[in-house]
């Protein structure tokens, strides 16, 4: 397969000013079929702005973006609902797209709320309403999926197996995935590509070349680089889903 | 068979309902009653434009309506004055304009009782052509932008990000609201009109847990509304605009007796 055809949605020097203040600019990412590509980065980093520009929710953007698919689930960082609105999680799932029941049903066991099934959305706490969020955006079996900080508010346990779920995801379904998240030991686990980012791209690489980075160092503090070199050593063995450890 | 007055009335009521219950919970979820008002008492002119020009009222009202709401549109790019200000200005200076062209058509006698709080004996077999027919047009068009449009109230950028175009859908839907009010003017009258959009779709919220059967619900609602409200509107002689509005104002009053009773059961 050439590259054309594997590249999801690319973004090419792309920025976004809101009156008159640059949220982020200059940013070249690509994200391609069955990759993990994550932004990290400070709060006002721009993490949030990049993924709506990938997104095509901005529309008056410097540079551009080319995306070449419309089947894409998004995990917004901040969502609002208007309790004026009844809806319970089941009809939440077929918000953007018909879906069948027993991929809805699929979903919501993945990701450990099926007994939600019939709850009013606005009943729902924190944590499970973003269990249901990533279902929502998983049920559709996307090629694109977005996810920012999609475990916010989810227990330190189901916060591991939602991003083991998150891997094996990109695995099975061969999707590409952008993903934003503030922890750094697990994303760099999975991740293909890291593009950290500072109102600009500061870096950009695989997790480790990221890591080496002096100024990935200034903004994250030694400590975090040497989070990243200990998972790097982890690296020779991969892990079956039995928990077992296989070496390479 | 559409001889009788009230017959014709019942019919008028009867489609106006299936359309505006829909509606009307897109009203509600949307917080749009204060725009469905201004789209309504923007109507006066369209009625007035109707009378001068020789126009159907129906259609004159719906394109009166629909400048205003791009008038709207560009106000918000263009001001920074917040939407609720807009649509006041809007609604009262239409009014106010309505009334002022009213006053210089001398030649034409007007019933203002009429036109603000409807009246059912006005209903012609071609208001019951237009309310059917419009009503079918604009059921169907809802029924093609439904996604979109609910996707869209449920959160934006979701919408937005999955590819449902919600600009389109709410443009869209803007312009139903203008089709609504227009078949409706006749029956509920202008001051009213918003009323019927709301309340059947507020008693239908206290008593769903499903969008669907929330707009099934606000269709019932305004069904039984129409019927309870034109039938004492013919026994006290009342006007059929308040009268519909008053028995939908029973129903909601009925449905709040459930909520208590939700409220109850889970304590």
């Amino acid at each position: 397969m050439s590259s054309e055809n594997t590249t999801l949605v690319k973004l090419n020097n792309a920025g976004f000013k809101q009156n008159d203040k640059w949220l982020v600019e200059g940013v070249s990412l690509t994200v391609e079929k069955g990759k993990i590509v994550t932004l990290i980065g400070p709060n006002g980093s721009g993490k949030s702005t990049t993924a709506k520009i990938a997104l095509g929710i901005y529309k008056n953007i410097e540079g551009s973006v080319e995306k070449y698919t419309n089947k894409v689930g998004y995990v917004p960082q901040k969502i609002s609902i208007d309790w004026t609105l009844p809806l319970r999680v089941y009809d939440f799932m077929l918000l953007t797209e018909n879906i069948k029941d027993e991929a809805i049903e699929e979903a919501l066991t993945l990701t450990g709320v099926i007994h939600l099934k019939n709850k009013n959305l606005g009943n729902l706490s924190g944590g499970e309403f973003q269990r249901v969020l990533i279902a929502r955006a998983i049920s559709k079996k996307p090629e694109l999926l977005v996810l920012d900080e999609p475990v916010q508010g989810v227990d330190y346990t189901g916060e591991i197996a939602l991003y083991e779920l998150i891997k094996r995801i990109s695995d099975t379904l061969n999707c590409g995935i952008l993903l934003i998240s503030h922890d750094l030991h697990t994303v760099m686990t999975a991740t293909d590509h890291v593009v950290c980012l500072n109102g600009h791209v500061c870096c950009s690489g695989s997790p480790m070349d990221v890591a080496k980075n002096n100024e990935y160092k200034t903004l994250f503090g030694e400590q975090a680089s040497q989070i990243l070199s200990v998972y790097e050593h982890k690296h020779d063995h991969v892990h079956s889903d039995e928990g077992e450890i296989k070496k390479n | 068979m559409f001889d009788d007055f009230f017959i014709r009335a019942l019919f008028a009521g009867i489609g106006i309902a299936f359309v505006t219950g829909p509606l009307g919970c897109f009203v509600v979820w949307r917080r749009l009653s204060y725009f469905g008002d201004t789209l309504a008492h923007s109507a006066l002119l369209g009625v007035t434009m109707a009378y001068t020009l020789d126009l159907n009222i129906a259609i004159s009202v719906f394109l009166i309506s629909s400048v205003i709401a791009l008038i709207l549109i560009q106000l918000q790019k263009k001001t920074n004055l917040p939407g609720d200000a807009l649509l006041g200005l809007l609604a009262h200076s239409s009014l106010a304009v309505g009334l002022v062209v009213i006053g210089f058509l001398t030649f034409i006698r007007f019933d203002i009782m009429g036109l603000l709080f409807g009246d059912i004996l006005a209903v012609t077999t071609d208001d019951l052509l237009i309310i059917w027919t419009g009503g079918a047009v604009i059921l169907l068009v809802l029924k093609l932008i439904w996604k979109p449009l609910f996707a869209s109230t449920v959160n934006y950028e979701l919408a937005e990000a999955e590819g449902l175009n919600p600009d389109r859908a709410k443009a869209i839907f803007t312009i139903l609201m203008a089709a609504v009010i227009a078949i409706s003017i006749k029956m509920v009258g202008l001051l009213l009109i918003t009323g019927m959009l709301i309340i059947p779709a507020a008693m239908a919220r206290n008593i769903s847990d499903s969008p669907q059967k929330m707009v099934i619900f606000s269709i019932i609602g305004g069904l039984l509304s129409v019927v309870l409200g034109l039938y004492s509107s013919l026994e006290f002689n009342t006007s059929s605009g308040p009268s519909i509005i008053a028995a939908s104002l029973v129903l909601f009053i009925l449905s709040l007796f459930k909520i208590k009773q939700s409220i109850k059961l889970k304590n």
